[in-house]
């Protein structure tokens, strides 16, 4: 009877999980475990994939200017745009928790930029913004300041799309906003009895409590900025001078411009290996920050 | 009197800081109205607003107009969220409610592949795509919504159906309901707002997901609302006008749906928003 019951559930539980257990093993597994082999090979999708052993590799590592120059711009991109666009997200999530008429109109403005998301409207906003003779100039000039052209300056360049991607903080603020909810208000009304002002409330509940909601969008932020791609194709296309040719957009070009698969799959094999070991290197120091209110509290 | 003098305050920093947010995008609504000539003067507002900028760029493309291609991208859209709310919320409660073996391998394998950057499997998936002749149709973008819609939303909802009192269910089996059943009767109708969540995120990371249709869509009468304006970038003179006029246009689904849908949004996430 229980052994009965035990494997109907196995089935069950087999039977939900399908449709993802299916995508997963086509879509993910098969294609990764391809793309090893494929890093080994030379293949233009139009023949059958030859066996080069390491030479991938080796020309990356070695006689690749373009790689290590996309990797320092990625890794710029990534270390200005995550933390900026937490710390906005979370200001304006604090700002927006509040009951007040009106909140769904302040919600839907701030998150609006958001919702243009990458499409060519922000590419054709963004060139004429910070073209030459574009807003943002117009404004400097109001203090005496003379702009240049920040889209077309390999100095400034890059500036402009981590502006662009924190300006779409929405939905790293959305994930925040319902963390804020969650933290309980008798938290609140008990640290107001004992006498506590604004920021030890903020430093004392909010923070820890948040902690996790952090944690998430700051792993899933490194990851997706890693992978930042829109932006660089549309905005600048990469220019100028390579100033803003991200990681994604190379490999991009390697395999879908030059058809060279074997080539595009060696640079994702490398990419997969830093975002796991930064990811790795975030669980191990959340351990030290992350506080899970279910280790100190019996969750029911 | 403290409590109203600070809400005004508040209402005057979300105010100016909405305004600062939008400000781009006032300026993108004047400037769909100008002349080329004039885009780059500092007025907001056009001297003569050029509405022929959005009839034009309506009808900018010889064979198609805008109506074809916001029709091909709500079509695409209308598969993606189908596909993604409801094998999401089957997944989720195999993985929020029952207890099978290897339950736990499964589920972080599953937390694991969100944080799996897209680009390694990006070439073998273009290759399993080409070798069954679907580039070049919506089979490649539509079809991985309906393998439990990603990892996130899946993950969203596990959170979600765990925070449903167990005690529904042992009422429910008591009263003789198979798995199936509660899943049917009890946990989906409860699962809606958080359903809600993921469909309407579904509908707007689609309708932006500009790699996808890039790499998979080719010829022009199956071009999303995206590709459709990146070929006002690729004419040798750009009509910026009605470039920007149609880019407002192809955010408007978005914007509604997000404005009516988002108090939904917040609380679906909230995993405790399950008061109602």
């Amino acid at each position: 009877m229980r052994t009965k019951l035990g494997s109907s559930i196995n089935l069950a539980g087999y039977v939900f999980i399908s449709p993802w257990l299916i995508g997963f093993l086509l879509l993910t597994l098969w294609p990764i475990a391809q793309s090893f082999y494929l890093s080994f090979t030379n293949y233009s999708l139009l023949d059958d994939p030859v066996w080069a052993g390491m030479d991938n590799y080796t020309r990356i590592f070695t006689s690749d200017a373009t790689f290590k120059k996309s990797l320092i711009v990625t890794f710029m991109f990534v270390l200005f745009s995550v933390p900026l666009k937490l710390f906005f997200s979370l200001l304006v999530a604090m700002a927006l928790n509040k009951n007040l008429r009106g909140m769904n109109l302040y919600r839907t403005a701030i998150y609006f930029p958001s919702l243009i998301g990458g499409s060519i409207a922000v590419a054709a906003l963004w060139r004429n913004m910070f073209g030459a003779d574009g807003y943002i100039n117009q404004v400097l000039s109001w203090f005496g300041i003379e702009g240049t052209g920040w889209i077309v300056n390999p100095d400034t360049a890059l500036g402009t799309l981590i502006l662009l991607n924190v300006w779409q903080f929405g939905s790293t603020m959305v994930i925040f906003l319902a963390g804020l909810k969650q933290v309980p208000q008798e938290m609140y009304e008990a640290a107001s009895v004992d006498g506590a002002g604004k920021m030890r409330k903020f430093w004392s509940i909010t923070l820890p409590m948040l902690s996790p909601v952090m944690f998430f969008n700051l792993v899933l932020g490194i990851i997706n900025s890693f992978q930042t791609f829109t932006a660089a194709f549309i905005v600048t296309k990469g220019g100028p001078i390579n100033a803003t040719y991200v990681y994604a957009l190379f490999l991009y070009e390697k395999a879908f411009k030059h058809y060279q698969m074997g080539y595009a799959s060696a640079l994702a094999w490398i990419l997969l290996v830093i975002v796991a070991a930064l990811t790795a290197l975030n669980f191990f120091a959340s351990r030290y920050w992350v506080f899970y209110e279910s280790d100190g509290r019996k969750a029911k | 009197m403290k409590t109203r003098q600070s809400t005004l305050i508040n209402h005057v920093l979300l105010s100016a800081f909405s305004l600062l947010m939008l400000y781009p995008v006032i300026w993108w609504v004047g400037a769909s109205l100008k002349k080329t000539s004039e885009l780059s003067l500092p007025t907001i507002w056009p001297s003569v607003p050029m509405w022929e900028n959005y009839t034009k760029g309506w009808m900018f493309s010889n064979d198609f107009t805008f109506a074809h291609f916001f029709g091909n991208t709500l079509w695409m859209e209308l598969w993606n969220v189908v596909g993604g709310v409801t094998t999401a919320a089957i997944v989720a409660y195999g993985f929020g409610r029952l207890n099978f073996k290897f339950q736990g391998l499964w589920f972080s394998i599953l937390l694991l592949t969100m944080m799996l950057p897209g680009q390694v499997t990006v070439v073998p998936q273009y290759i399993l795509f080409n070798n069954f002749g679907f580039v070049d149709s919506y089979i490649p973008l539509i079809l991985p919504h309906f393998f439990g819609g990603g990892a996130f939303f899946i993950f969203l909802l596990v959170q979600f159906i765990r925070g449903i009192p167990r005690d529904l269910d042992e009422a429910a089996t008591i009263d003789g309901a198979s798995v199936y059943g509660i899943f049917w009767r009890i946990v989906l109708p409860l699962l809606k707002p958080a359903l809600v969540t993921v469909g309407i995120f579904t509908f707007i990371w689609s309708w932006d997901d500009f790699f996808s249709q890039v790499l998979y869509l080719s010829s022009v009468d199956k071009f999303t609302v995206g590709l459709a304006l990146r070929m006002f970038i690729d004419q040798f003179d750009i009509q910026w006008g009605q470039l920007l006029a149609m880019s407002l246009l192809s955010v408007i689904p978005s914007a509604i749906i997000f404005f009516f849908a988002q108090k939904h949004f917040v609380e679906g996430i909230a995993t405790t928003g399950l008061k109602g």
